[in-house]
């Protein structure tokens, strides 16, 4: 695929990629929390986007739900709580160039990577259109020759992580 | 179809601003924040490279990225609750004044 010819898709993942990252330079860049918080809820929905692209429509929807949904509130929770809103002056500490350094540095050997062939011809891919559905990652995750330990150990993580929040959060009197 | 490193190229841009974020940010909550964008920068990548591998058919992908959805839940929640009981003992969520162990 060039630039050239305009598909679709390609439109789509265009609309996607400034979402994404449009929404990340706006958590990042936002003075107002709240603001940050409602950023960070477009720029997840973005990459829910890029799951329907990818042919993964399950994490498409676990996204919305989990990420927009639970982490998008307890955020706000958690801005609210801690009344974060008083101190707007300062976003960034003193050795944030430093650390802008740091990131470019870090993109540019990414993009070298990323560039280099190593995981076949860059542009010349045939996808097969057969996508494994919902039903078969359902099946995978519930079967003996599939994930059914991580998945306990995952459910295991869940509470162990709730109770530790409970415990933590809670007001000792 | 949109070709494989369009997907990485938005995933490595995605993780270098939360990244930023997580070494520049004063606030607590904003550097949890970005460290939640440099985890879905990484699920990007894992199902991207599971839909553009041979073998489609298995969900291996997918099964990851899901676990890191879970962990992520996780470290969320966790990560706030830590956050909150910071801010009862020092009344502050800046993380420079959160330095008992440096010294």
């Amino acid at each position: 695929m060039t630039f050239g010819d305009f598909t679709p898709e390609a439109f789509a993942f265009g609309f996607f990629t400034i979402l994404t990252l449009g929404g990340a330079f706006g958590v990042v860049g936002s003075r107002n929390l709240v603001r940050s918080a409602v950023w960070l809820m477009v720029s997840l929905f973005g990459i829910a986007g890029f799951f329907v692209l990818l042919s993964a429509p399950f994490l498409a929807a676990v996204q919305v739900l989990v990420y927009i949904g639970a982490i998008g509130i307890l955020i706000t929770f958690a801005i609210m709580l801690t009344r974060s809103m008083t101190n707007l002056k300062e976003r960034f500490n003193k050795q944030w160039w430093l650390a802008a350094l740091a990131a470019l540095t870090a993109f540019l050997l990414l993009m070298v990577t990323v560039i280099v062939p190593t995981w076949g011809e860059m542009g010349a891919e045939e996808i097969p259109p057969t996508v494994a559905s919902t039903a078969q990652l359902g099946e995978a995750f519930f079967s003996g020759w599939g994930y059914v330990l991580p998945l306990e150990v995952a459910s295991l993580l869940l509470t162990a992580a709730m109770i530790g929040a409970i415990v933590i959060a809670r007001e000792d009197d | 179809m949109v070709p494989l490193w369009m997907f990485l190229t938005v995933a490595a841009a995605l993780f270098v601003i939360g990244a930023y974020g997580v070494l520049a940010r004063r606030n607590a909550v904003a550097v949890l924040m970005s460290v939640e964008l440099m985890l879905n920068a990484v699920n990007i990548n894992l199902v991207a490279f599971w839909r553009f591998s041979d073998p489609v058919a298995s969900v291996s992908g997918q099964a990851f990225a899901a676990f890191i959805f879970v962990v992520a839940a996780a470290e969320a929640a966790v990560g706030l609750a830590i956050i909150i009981s910071v801010y009862r003992s020092r009344y502050s969520v800046v993380v420079d004044d959160v330095d008992m162990l440096k010294w």
